[in-house]
């Protein structure tokens, strides 16, 4: 079987030609890197879907190496949206800066009474494993570099809704600008988490919370509010503009 | 100057980065990859503390089963220490948000904790989130650093410590990106680099990466390592990928059973027993599967999700209907760099070890499932600090840059010199070879013969090189620097085994079948002979 990867130098896919049986893509790039072309470049780490080094795209599609079975005449490149550093290795020091801005983290502890539901509210949620598939996979990128992005919203919501937190506004107050509101909600990030988390619901709850904390809409704002022609631009009916 | 320097970025590093910039310290963690990607995310099971949520516990019983576990070969101190720890530390990860699983039982705070069986313990003491702990500890103890302003230098590889006077000074370290050779100093330094379960090449559990980096570091500094024999087998990785199932599995209720569907052992003994047990089912043409069917699709997705998925994807076996085939693999190193009480490395003043890479003496000749969670998060804390007292009380060396020159010459060298030796081929026949010959049952004249094959090797390694000469991005390099740092704790491990004639925890060597306390209750030490 033949698979081909992007290669950086020459921007072009070389072809390579692999043993026929069902193998990961991680095991096929290491087992090329050893024994072919030790100049291939990738990353690896666990080989168990949990430590977030391996994804690329495979065929246009974000996958972990290590959980993806190579089949014949595969197409392998990097993630989207990170800087090439060579062939399948990226740069993920920006993807990773959304947690800061959003303020990822336990703003103010509380004691709080935890339930085996409320462990369930953020079990997937913390499943997540920074590989960055979703960011790879969001097409907000295309024209907004500074989007907060999926997984970085996903882990404000978790952070959110954790009872011990008693300063939720906080985290939400920091998710407004380039973030829940500029998600298309397409889901592309949903469909490409292999840890199945669903960031595009996460951001949908979070809008939900940021309108209880004060925020609305940005583009519903201006759209609706700002034209004094509410015939035309706006987004329909305005129950508040009057007539 | 820098305060407290932190090689490695997995859990133990992590913690040692908060409790030294808690005292006040400045801190910067340097790592090969990005901090989340470490071989903590790979710990499932749980993180022991007696804090009696599920039936009576008590830290004595800690203790105790830690002591037992360890055959004697422990700083009783050190267990009583991390023990005792135990419980304030699982309430600091429940209080910077560590999502653990929870019980329904109508307290509060850390009183919810969910705790587990795990193999080994006399009370139900694990504290879990699902089968993915050391994942959620991990990516908490993260968002706290970046919460906390902790500074990262990611994708820097460790290259050498930089020792004056038997005085830790900092070191110097490749930027895997640029090619650069950099030296950082610092007035103290932290290893927390990890273990060496990546020597057992495609027969471990272990990440890639678990190539004992900080350990070589530290002897080829000067420092000493000790227990190097004491390498843990679980019980339990999937036959074709090595890939680990939970020791979580058997504390839920799974059995062993042989190809004739026979249970054959407590699945509940400690894991040097247990694997030993497998082993011997193979000896006899046995194969052994875990058997999870019993415990039905609903619980194995509560408790076990992560398994089930694993098991699916790599041996195409649905836990729920199917026995799962499993055989022991290398998973942790008990042994590593030699500390004292506070966590300072013998020979090294200024430079602490912590977590996996550091021979603490808290696991002994076995460590318990559930306790390597607890001596990261525990000592990770006491390295932080201790590290930050050093810091705050020495008067910076003068330093130099002898040892950055040197590490510049030898990677100029390493660039120029052919190579006709594939050095992964290499990588795979070490693999093999320990767990052939250095592995669950051992006897001498198989370490003779391993230690014969290491030399060869040893030998052959300066025929090895780099295949990729491109100076930005080469994995090719990293591949290799992480080959040589195996081979040179392979010799280590090799003559402590051979020296060892008893059996004790994870070495048993045929022959020599029982413990013997009069010539053996002893750590084997090694150095490097830097004369020779």
């Amino acid at each position: 079987m033949k698979i081909n990867i992007l290669r950086s130098q020459t921007n072009t896919q070389q072809t390579y030609e692999l043993p026929d049986k069902e193998t990961t893509l991680l095991n096929a790039l290491t087992h090329i890197k050893a024994t072919e072309d030790a100049t291939l470049t990738f990353t690896v780490g666990c080989r168990a879907s949990v430590c977030g080094t391996c994804a690329v795209r495979v065929n246009g599609r974000e996958e972990l190496a290590c959980a993806y079975k190579v089949q014949d005449g595969d197409e392998i490149e990097p993630l989207n949206y990170h800087p090439v550093l060579r062939d399948l290795k990226v740069d993920k020091n920006k993807a990773k800066e959304t947690l800061l801005k959003s303020t990822t983290w336990l703003q103010s502890f509380k004691e709080a009474a935890l339930t085996h539901k409320d462990e369930k509210l953020t079990e997937t949620q913390t499943d997540c494993i920074l590989c960055d598939s979703c960011y790879s996979a969001c097409p907000v990128y295309a024209v907004n570099p500074d989007f907060l992005g999926p997984f970085a919203l996903t882990r404000a919501y978790r952070y959110s809704v954790d009872k011990r937190e008693s300063n939720v506004k906080n985290i939400i107050d920091h998710v407004q600008t380039n973030g829940v509101w500029d998600c298309t909600l397409c889901g592309e990030c949903t469909a490409v988490c292999p840890k199945g988390i669903d960031p595009k619901m996460d951001i949908t709850m979070l809008r939900g919370d940021s309108i209880t904390h004060g925020y609305s809409d940005p583009s519903f704002t201006t759209q609706s509010f700002g034209t004094p022609d509410f015939g035309g631009g706006g987004f329909g009916f305005d129950p508040n503009a009057g007539f | 100057m820098l305060d407290v320097l932190i090689i490695g970025s997995g859990g133990a590093g992590l913690t040692a980065a908060l409790a030294a910039k808690e005292k006040g310290a400045s801190v910067l963690v340097v790592g090969k990859t990005y901090p989340t990607n470490s071989q903590t995310s790979m710990a499932q099971g749980g993180i022991n503390a007696a804090l009696g949520n599920v039936g009576e516990d008590h830290t004595d019983f800690h203790i105790a089963d830690t002591l037992r576990s360890a055959h004697g070969l422990c700083n009783e101190d050190m267990v009583r220490k991390m023990c005792t720890d135990a419980p304030k530390t699982i309430a600091w990860l429940e209080s910077i948000g560590v999502p653990f699983s929870r019980l329904d039982n109508g307290k509060s705070d850390v009183q919810t904790i969910a705790q587990r069986q795990m193999g080994g313990a006399s009370a139900k003491r694990a504290c879990y989130a699902q089968d993915y702990t050391g994942l959620k500890i991990l990516h908490t103890l993260y968002d706290t650093c970046l919460k906390n302003g902790i500074e990262f230098l990611d994708e820097h590889y460790l290259l050498n410590l930089i020792v004056e006077n038997g005085v830790a000074t900092g070191v110097t370290t490749l930027d895997i990106r640029t090619g650069e050779v950099i030296q950082i100093n610092a007035k103290s330094l932290i290893v927390a680099t990890g273990g060496y379960g990546g020597l057992y090449h495609g027969y471990t559990t272990n990440a890639y990466g678990s190539t004992g980096d900080g350990i070589a570091a530290v002897l080829r500094a000067g420092g000493a390592v000790s227990d190097m024999e004491f390498v843990q087998f679980h019980p339990t990785a999937l036959k074709g990928s090595s890939i680990l199932i939970s020791e979580s599995a058997r504390g839920e209720g799974g059995y062993l059973v042989n190809t004739k569907g026979e249970r054959f052992i407590d699945e509940l003994e400690p894991r040097d027993v247990v694997a030993r047990a497998i082993f011997e089912q193979f000896q006899n043409g046995q194969e052994v599967f875990l058997d999870v069917r019993h415990l039905g699709e609903e619980k194995l997705m509560e408790l076990l999700p992560q398994e089930v998925e694993l098991c699916k994807l790599h041996e195409h076996v649905d836990p729920a209907t199917q026995l799962i085939p499993i055989k022991p693999v290398a998973h942790y190193s008990m042994g590593g760099i030699d500390v004292n009480d506070k966590l300072e490395v013998t020979d090294i003043q200024g430079c602490f070890a912590v977590g996996e890479c550091s021979n603490a003496k808290v696991h002994g000749a076995n460590r318990l499932g559930g306790n390597s969670l607890l001596e990261i998060t525990a000592f990770g804390k006491l390295a932080g600090e201790n590290a930050t007292q050093h810091a705050f009380n020495i008067t910076p060396h003068e330093t130099n840059v002898q040892q950055l020159t040197q590490d510049k010459g030898y990677l100029a060298h390493l660039y120029a010199k052919n190579h006709t030796i594939n050095f992964y081929e290499k990588r795979s026949e070490l693999g093999k070879l320990f767990y052939e010959k250095v592995g669950i049952v051992r006897d001498n004249a198989g370490l003779t013969e391993a230690m014969k094959a290491l030399h060869h090797i040893e030998l052959l390694h300066q025929h090895m090189g780099l295949a990729d000469k491109s100076p930005t991005n080469n994995t090719n390099l990293i591949d290799f620097l992480e080959f040589s740092n195996v081979l040179q704790l392979a010799s280590t491990i090799i003559s402590a085994a051979l020296q060892r004639d008893e059996s004790r925890g994870a070495h048993f060597k045929l022959g020599f079948e029982t413990m013997d306390d009069e010539k053996f209750k002893i750590h084997i030490l090694s150095r490097i002979n830097r004369e020779s």
